[in-house]
């Protein structure tokens, strides 16, 4: 019961969340004056008649408030419009480019958090040491590097000078593979330096949440007890340490989803990775709004959608919630 | 301290570099100094038009200060201003605005930024318009909490039991305890704008017209300095982003810890 009180109180807001994006997409590209729907045949060699069956085709001659409902009907029903450079859906882009971003995104999350996880844990159980402040400078460090620049600085050394990874792309470029295997290890080498970028910029907020709350539980009562009953350290951390310093992770890594796009942006646009991120990019360089429109939509909903699932792994984790 | 000693000297470099820098920074340099290493006459190389890098690193610092610290100031008025009245206010007043700060909260911010300043158009004033009013969720949850515990202080009581008005109170009573939080905050909220600001202007949306870090990465970046092997025209701009904002955070957090009464006790 408790569970399922829990989980309406965080949909709530998931939807009043989704409902506000697409408020803000239909005002900045569709409401606003000299926005770009209205500037496409603001074209003064256009002959009337013309401009008027374009504006009709557009919808733009409706009074505003419908435009706003059908925008919502539309949305929903999955159509996004066409995208003014590939002429093609822009739902049908912006899926095949979120599904490249993933591929990126979830192993450099999950090895951010199991290595900022581990590197948190120890400088928190041996406090004062040189693990402890080095864990520190490297976490401020990596918070204040910008991404874009790390990929560019990796690009040029291990990529240029040293010759050890491809510099961009998703797979080499016109290279038939004679097996699947080929075709992986190639994958494999375009996704290392990406992944190796996002995975050192994001791990160290981990180090920092986990440190400090492993200081905390480790000055609680429990844990002296756990000694004198004479468990071994390495049981206590297991045990004890992790499973309570992990609700403060947990909650970080919600609050986290948005950093993780912005460092995809910057990955993918610095390495050419055919991602999300880059289709941001690519679609601001070529004024190509629509798709501008939805890949901010599908990201969002994305970020929406980990929000829910962190929730759920919350509830899960945290007995208090759960019974 | 290592953190102010750095800002003071970032200070100095963006006056420095505002009104002279040993070579141009505008235009097209000499044809035979395009991508020099560096060398004792240009300490950080030329870039790939033959201009000198160190001159720009000293001209980029202003812009990148400037738009740093305005759009900071933006973010938080706007954060305190939600934060205090959120606080303040309780009830379903104050519930709409707190869930319109978590609604801030899950938007992913860089895209929300790209879309606006590219839809705006490229000048510094919209630049720090558009990070400025996306960075502030974070300083609006700061200041309601300040506000609900100083809400409950006696003196405020006091103060409506003598007949003073809601908004007397809010700026007399309330934001005084919850300005030293907000100066903390502030620092750590130009710390990032900065960081956005080279972000956006490295993804080609900054003011071409004006210099800046970001705008010296973009450039090095399009026109191939990385496959020039060129380190010197791409590392310190970069270095100087992370120095500066790293010298915000750390004072950031020093402040925060001397100014938060919940910190200090620990």
């Amino acid at each position: 019961m408790v569970l399922r009180e829990y989980l309406k109180r965080r949909l709530v807001p998931a939807v009043i969340t989704l409902f506000v994006v697409m408020s803000i997409n239909f005002l900045l590209f569709h409401a606003m004056p000299g926005n770009p729907f209205a500037l496409l045949i603001r074209d003064p060699r256009m002959p009337p008649e013309m401009r008027a069956k374009l504006a009709h085709a557009y919808g733009l001659d409706l009074p505003l408030e419908i435009q706003y409902l059908l925008y919502f009907q539309n949305t929903f029903a999955g159509n996004l419009g066409l995208s003014l450079v590939y002429k093609v859906p822009v739902t049908a882009l912006v899926s095949e480019r979120l599904i490249n971003t993933l591929v990126l995104v979830t192993p450099a999350t999950l090895l951010s958090i199991l290595i900022g996880t581990v590197i948190g844990l120890l400088s928190g159980w041996k406090r004062g040491g040189k693990v402890e402040i080095s864990a520190l400078l490297f976490s401020l460090l990596t918070y204040s590097l910008p991404v874009f620049w790390l990929g560019m600085i990796f690009i040029m050394f291990f990529a240029v000078t040293m010759r050890a990874f491809p510099t961009s792309g998703i797979s080499t470029y016109g290279l038939t593979y004679p097996d699947f295997l080929s075709y992986l290890s190639d994958r494999a080498a375009h996704l290392f330096l990406p992944t190796a970028v996002l995975t050192l910029v994001l791990l160290g907020q981990y180090a920092l949440i986990m440190r400090s709350s492993a200081v905390d539980v480790l000055s609680q009562d429990y844990i002296l007890t756990a000694k004198a009953k004479g468990f071994s350290e390495s049981r206590i951390i297991r045990t004890d340490v992790l499973r309570n310093a992990l609700l403060p992770l947990i909650t970080l890594i919600g609050l986290n989803f948005g950093l993780i796009v912005g460092g995809a942006i910057q990955t993918e646009t610095v390495f050419s990775y055919p991602g999300i991120g880059r289709l941001v990019y690519e679609s601001v360089v070529t004024r190509d709004y629509p798709v501008l429109e939805g890949a901010f939509l599908a990201i969002s909903v994305s970020v929406i959608a980990a929000n829910l699932i962190t929730d759920l792994f919350y509830a899960y984790f945290d007995p208090r919630v759960r019974y | 301290m290592a953190g102010l000693v750095m800002l003071i000297g970032f200070a100095i470099m963006a006056l420095v570099g505002n009104f002279a820098t040993p070579y141009a920074t505008t235009g097209v340099g000499s044809y035979e100094e395009i991508l020099k290493p560096p060398s004792l006459s240009h300490p950080f190389g030329t870039d790939d038009v033959g201009l000198d890098v160190l001159s720009q690193v000293l001209k980029g610092a202003g812009l990148s200060l400037l738009v740093g610290l305005f759009a900071g100031a933006i973010s938080v008025a706007i954060g305190a201003a939600v934060g205090l009245l959120a606080g303040y206010y309780g009830g379903l007043r104050g519930t709409v605005l707190v869930r319109f700060t978590d609604v801030f909260l899950i938007i992913p911010a860089l895209p929300l930024i790209i879309i606006m300043a590219a839809l705006l158009g490229a000048n510094i004033w919209n630049v720090i318009f558009v990070i400025g009013i996306v960075g502030w969720p974070g300083t609006a949850r700061i200041a309601r909490s300040q506000t609900l515990v100083i809400r409950e202080l006696p003196y405020i009581l006091r103060a409506r039991s003598l007949g003073a008005s809601d908004r007397h109170i809010i700026l007399r009573h309330v934001l005084p305890g919850v300005l030293p939080l907000l100066f903390a905050n502030a620092v750590l909220v130009i710390g990032s704008a900065i960081l956005a600001e080279a972000t956006i202007s490295f993804l080609g949306l900054g003011d071409p017209t004006h210099l800046s870090w970001g705008t010296m990465l973009n450039f090095a970046f399009s026109r191939g300095a990385l496959f020039a092997g060129a380190y010197w025209y791409v590392i310190p701009p970069g270095v100087c982003i992370a120095l500066v904002v790293m010298a915000f955070t750390c004072v950031g957090y020093a402040l925060d810890e001397i100014l938060n009464p919940r910190l200090r006790k620990r």
